[in-house]
């Protein structure tokens, strides 16, 4: 796979954007709005010189190269599609159609205008547009912003599949972290122009670099297989089952936060229906609370109960959350 | 019973509008349009307004997307430079281009009194309208769109007629109206720069009025004959503004 690296500086108007970042499959930029985040995308698309640095791509560097000449597929927030051509006109602006109206069941489409679309439809001819021409890296701004809550767990589903199945470098940019954690397979932290953090979503829960790291990408995502019942079941990975008021189907993720888990030694017979025993892994220190790793999930507890349960010196722990606090969404 | 006066005051002004219209109508009589004086006048105005026109949209269109995409230094004062001749009292224009281009003038030309000179006058007095609404039609098309063609493969050149040529469209349509109606009307300036010669320099407005003490009613004919155009052009302005999409895709979709 192809190896895309950022490494530049760029002046932005109350702060300086500096990074350095390798992207080999998906990365996901979150932060809150007005980290800098588009900017990062709109430089490797070369729609943004930057001050110092640039963007190269396994080892050629791009800088000086016009944006029609970068071979990146850039899906804009609002999707910007030409208001005035139809939607294969739209895909047709970038390169050959071929079968791309079929792969996004947009061949229904195909003589619409990008105004009649809902949400959804404009974001496959969005996608469609920006593979048709036949793209080294992809670029996604907040691709799932735009839609409502009910469209967006399909599409989000249907966008895991898409990244998958392309295996392209690809830089998406969130402000939701439960979505990168979702899409990505590193998650990056923009602060002011600054990369706090860049880790795999669960290695970001496990051991934030810091309280504002820990306190935006806070959620567990465990990754399972949901069965209908008066609660969702949902079988893990590793055997373990969970239980969800969400509603869900098959392949799915459950979301939990780590101030909705708390930790024992002893297995206790509560009201919370959740409960997964592992080693004690890391222990990691933010602010006046501890982050904790049991099994495959991470806690946070505050530093004297840490103390009190002797979870430095490891063994094992039991974690319990309550069904209510836990979302499911599909991968 | 509060309507009564508003009603009033709405009747007033349009019948205060359209008398000298419905007047110019009433007294014509056609037989005068077939004098010379009327089919010179109108050869001459439709020529160097064709011209004028053209010289207006090949010329003013960058100008005015250079004006409205870039961002430099010192750019509102050359904006404000490029709107001064359509406050300018049109005499102020006659004797800045005298100024310019006479035998005494800077570029010591032959210029006036000939019918280029017509055509020069008519496209620095009535240019200026369309470049003004021209970057007001540039800048309304989104930024998003042209950077997304960008990285679309196209370059600035496809960009620009692909994308923001026809999206501007319907601004520019109105804008060139707006233009070519000021045009066909102008007087000041091309009476001081280009004189009221029949057959050459004497556009539409000109012969009306050269006529009005002459002979009144070809003098009607002519004005009748103007009515006439202008309404012409601003129902088309109107058109163009209403359906400059819909016409769009007409357009497109006979050729695709």
């Amino acid at each position: 796979m192809a190896r895309l690296l950022l490494d530049f500086c760029v002046p932005l108007r109350a702060f300086e954007l500096e990074l350095t970042l390798p992207v080999e499959r998906t990365v996901a930029l979150v932060g809150p709005s007005g980290a800098g985040k588009t900017s990062v995308l709109r430089v490797v698309a070369g729609l943004l010189e930057p001050g110092r640095g640039g963007v190269s791509l396994d080892g050629t560097s791009w800088n000086g190269v016009p944006p029609e000449r970068r071979r990146v597929g850039f899906v804009f927030q609002d999707y910007a599609l030409f208001p005035h051509l139809s939607v294969r006109a739209n895909v047709a602006y970038a390169g050959p159609v071929g079968d791309l109206l079929e792969r996004f069941r947009i061949t229904h489409l195909a003589d619409a205008r990008p105004r009649e679309l809902s949400g959804g439809e404009r974001q496959r001819v969005a996608l469609a547009r920006a593979l048709a021409r036949g793209p080294d890296v992809l670029l996604l701004d907040e691709p799932l912003a735009a839609l409502d809550a009910h469209t967006k767990s399909e599409v989000r589903h249907e966008l895991h599949q898409l990244l998958r199945g392309l295996a392209l470098p690809t830089l998406l940019v969130t402000h939701d972290y439960e979505d990168a954690a979702a899409l990505a397979d590193e998650v990056g932290v923009l602060v002011d122009g600054k990369l706090r953090q860049v880790a795999a979503p669960a290695e970001l829960v496990a051991r934030p670099s810091d309280a504002f790291v820990a306190s935006f990408t806070g959620a567990n995502l465990l990754r399972g297989r949901a069965h209908r019942g008066e609660l969702t079941e949902v079988t893990l990975e590793d055997g373990e089952r969970v239980f969800s008021t969400d509603d869900g189907e098959g392949e799915v993720g459950v979301v939990v936060y780590p101030w909705e888990i708390s930790i024992a030694r002893a297995h206790a017979d509560d009201s919370a229906l959740n409960v997964i025993r592992g080693e004690v892994g890391t222990v990691v220190e933010v602010g006046n609370r501890v982050r904790v790793r049991v099994g495959p999930v991470t806690a946070e507890v505050t530093a004297s109960s840490a103390e009190r349960l002797g979870l430095a010196s490891g063994g094992v722990a039991y974690a319990t959350f309550k069904a209510t606090g836990t979302r499911l969404v599909p991968l | 019973m509060r309507r009564i006066p508003v009603v009033g005051a709405a009747l007033v002004t349009l019948a205060f509008l359209a008398l000298p219209i419905v007047a110019v109508f009433a007294r014509l009589s056609f037989a005068h349009l077939s004098s010379s004086v009327v089919t010179d006048a109108l050869v001459v105005s439709l020529k160097t307004n064709a011209v004028a026109q053209a010289f207006v949209l090949l010329l003013g269109t960058p100008t005015a997307y250079v004006l409205a995409s870039r961002r430099f230094p010192g750019r509102s004062l050359v904006v404000t430079l490029v709107e001064l001749p359509i406050v300018l009292p049109p005499a102020v224009a006659g004797i800045g281009l005298l100024a310019a281009f006479g035998r005494m003038g800077l570029l010591h030309t032959s210029l006036p009194f000939t019918q280029t000179a017509v055509v020069v006058a008519v496209a620095f007095v009535a240019g200026p309208l369309y470049v003004r609404q021209a970057i007001a039609a540039f800048e309304g098309v989104d930024e998003t769109l042209v950077a997304a063609s960008r990285t679309l493969g196209a370059g600035p050149l496809k960009t620009f007629f692909r994308v923001v040529l026809p999206l501007a469209r319907g601004g520019l349509g109105a804008g060139e109206a707006l233009a070519f109606a000021r045009g066909l009307g102008e007087f000041g300036a091309t009476i001081m720069f280009a004189g009221s010669l029949q057959g050459v320099t004497q556009t539409l407005p000109l012969a009306v009025y050269a006529e009005f003490d002459v002979d009144f009613h070809t003098a009607l004919a002519l004005g009748g004959l103007l009515v006439a155009v202008s309404a012409v052009l601003l129902v088309t302005l109107k058109w163009l503004a209403s359906s400059s999409t819909s016409a769009f895709r007409f357009a497109l979709s006979s050729s695709s």
